[in-house]
């Protein structure tokens, strides 16, 4: 096992309030190039708002933050917002599709960025797919509207419609908090093939979907990073109690 | 008792407001049609209006009405629109709590005083600085564009609001800008709202009528320019019934039973419209 591996993501000290409400508290962590990094702990834990920290979307709720999050060592306060969001694409815990067909979802974001020849546009949308493991289900339905995709189909879409962008880093918000055990069996399989080429933090409520797929864990609780190590280490001999605690379920 | 004794007298007043609703519509059809079967169809659509020769053409009402309208919404969408979208995305909620209902106090404003303004301020304005009598489709259009800015807003910035949020945090997280946002997901989403917004300013400006004679110098011929004088349908309603007698009379009905169509196919598309999204 190679123990140098490549820093993706660096997060030091990080704050982050809403008003009065501090709901990350000094964290630091890292995330390394192309794992599996799984965020897991109770409701309120601050594990979405570290996502929505890392690409910065937490600005649209005028949110405050201080700290410090590079990407690649960049500070991300300095790549321009669009860039930085294309880069770390994010994928709610509700699939949000966009009102029109799955071909018009999945071509929404690529063209934000540069213009596209229409042929470019049917490859990137078709590999994105394929990727997905969606194209089978919707390639004669591609001008269908995307809302008459069953969820774990919206979901995989909004997985493509992420891939569509090329980004570096995917960040999944309990992506299958709503979907039945064969969609997700369907997501984690997508996600255990697609992290040859991404780096994936997967935040969950579900702590065996992280003991199944994450390489490393993370344990938030009440806006603190408790604890963060091999996914297997932490399944097994965390070092703090509370971990143990919630992992076996007396809380949570 | 008492429940029931409430519960009939509302229906009764309930229905009074319908039946006047359909007395109005009764009446203006049953003064108005019979003269245009009188004199032909042809004839009430031909561009002569000389009622002491029997002549009821409307043409030139039509196109006036037409050209003043077009002008209310070539000067009251982009307003209006950019007002709705400012208000709905980019201003804050202050902002937001100030501005909508000074908006919406705009549509209180009697319309003669529309008018007045448009007389005092804007018809000498156009007077010196383009020429022309000053009353003209171009005073006419600003003063109605104004007018019809409420209606826009405030129905365009509902549907804008009505977008869901989770729309914007997806387009967002996809790294699209505020603007791109707005204009390829927002105004597509919103379209149903915004339509009927501007279709309901549009029946707005074609039933305006004591703004308009203030402003539009009434001259009974089809403008060349926006700078000529121009009638539209309800100002000649207004300024002619005073005096009309017999087929006079009932030519100024003919021409409400036309504008009561029009206006009415205006909602049904508004209504249409905005249904859709269901």
């Amino acid at each position: 096992m190679n123990r140098q591996k490549m820093m993706k993501i660096s997060v030091e000290q990080l704050n982050l309030f809403y008003g009065q409400n501090q709901v990350l508290k000094n964290i630091s962590l890292e995330v390394y190039d192309k794992e599996i990094l799984g965020v897991i702990g109770p409701a309120n834990a601050g594990k979405s708002s570290l996502l929505r920290a890392l690409n910065r979307l937490y600005e649209i709720d005028y949110a405050r933050i201080s700290g410090k999050i590079r990407l690649d060592g960049e500070n991300i306060f300095n790549i321009p917002i669009n860039d930085l969001r294309k880069r770390v694409g994010l994928i709610f815990a509700t699939p949000v599709v966009l009102p029109g067909s799955i071909f018009k979802n999945m071509s929404y974001g690529p063209k934000l960025h540069r213009k596209i020849k229409r042929q470019e546009l049917n490859d990137i949308v078709a590999d994105a797919l394929k990727a997905a493991n969606l194209w089978e289900e919707v390639k004669d339905r591609l001008y269908d509207s995307a809302s008459t995709l069953s969820g774990g189909q919206q979901q995989r879409l909004c997985i493509a419609r992420t891939l569509a962008m090329n980004p570096e880093v995917i960040m999944m918000d309990e992506p299958c908090s709503g979907l039945d055990p064969i969609s997700t069996a369907k997501i984690e399989a997508t996600m255990l093939e697609l992290k040859e080429t991404y780096t994936f933090i997967l935040v969950t409520n579900n702590t065996k979907q992280a003991a199944r797929t994450a390489d490393r864990t993370a344990f938030f609780l009440a806006g603190e990073l408790i604890e963060i190590h091999k996914t297997k280490k932490i399944f097994t001999k965390p070092d703090d109690p509370r971990t143990d605690d919630y992992i076996r379920g007396r809380f949570g | 008792m008492k429940d029931k004794i409430a519960e009939k007298l509302l229906l009764v007043i309930a229905f009074s407001a319908i039946g006047s609703l359909l007395l109005i519509t009764f009446f203006i059809f049953q003064q108005g049609i019979p003269l245009i079967f009188k004199i032909g169809l042809g004839n009430f659509f031909s561009m002569h209006w000389s009622p002491t020769r029997g002549q009821f053409g409307i043409l030139s009402m039509i196109i006036g009405s037409l050209m003043v309208t077009v002008g209310a919404l070539v000067v009251g969408i982009p307003f209006g629109l950019a007002c709705a979208i400012y208000l709905a995305e980019f201003s804050s909620k202050m902002v937001q709590k100030t501005l909508k209902p000074i908006i919406e106090l705009l549509a209180g404003i009697p319309s003669v005083v529309y008018g007045f303004i448009g007389i005092v301020i804007l018809v000498p304005f156009i007077r010196t600085h383009f020429g022309g009598p000053g009353f003209s489709v171009l005073a006419s259009s600003i003063i109605l564009g104004i007018m019809i800015l409420p209606t826009i807003v405030s129905i365009s910035y509902d549907s804008l609001i009505a977008v869901p949020n989770t729309y914007r945090e997806g387009s967002y997280a996809l790294g699209a800008t505020k603007w791109q946002t707005v204009v390829k997901l927002l105004i597509p989403a919103a379209r149903s709202g915004i339509v009927a917004s501007i279709i309901l300013g549009m029946g707005r400006a074609i039933g305006e009528t004591m703004a308009v004679i203030m402003v539009a110098g009434n001259a009974l011929k089809i403008p060349h320019s926006i700078l000529d004088s121009v009638r539209t349908l309800t100002s000649t309603i207004a300024l002619e019934l005073g005096y009309a007698t017999g087929d006079h009379r009932a030519a100024l009905f003919a021409c409400g039973a036309f504008l009561f169509i029009i206006i009415t196919i205006l909602n049904i598309i508004a209504i249409r419209v905005t249904g859709r999204r269901e």
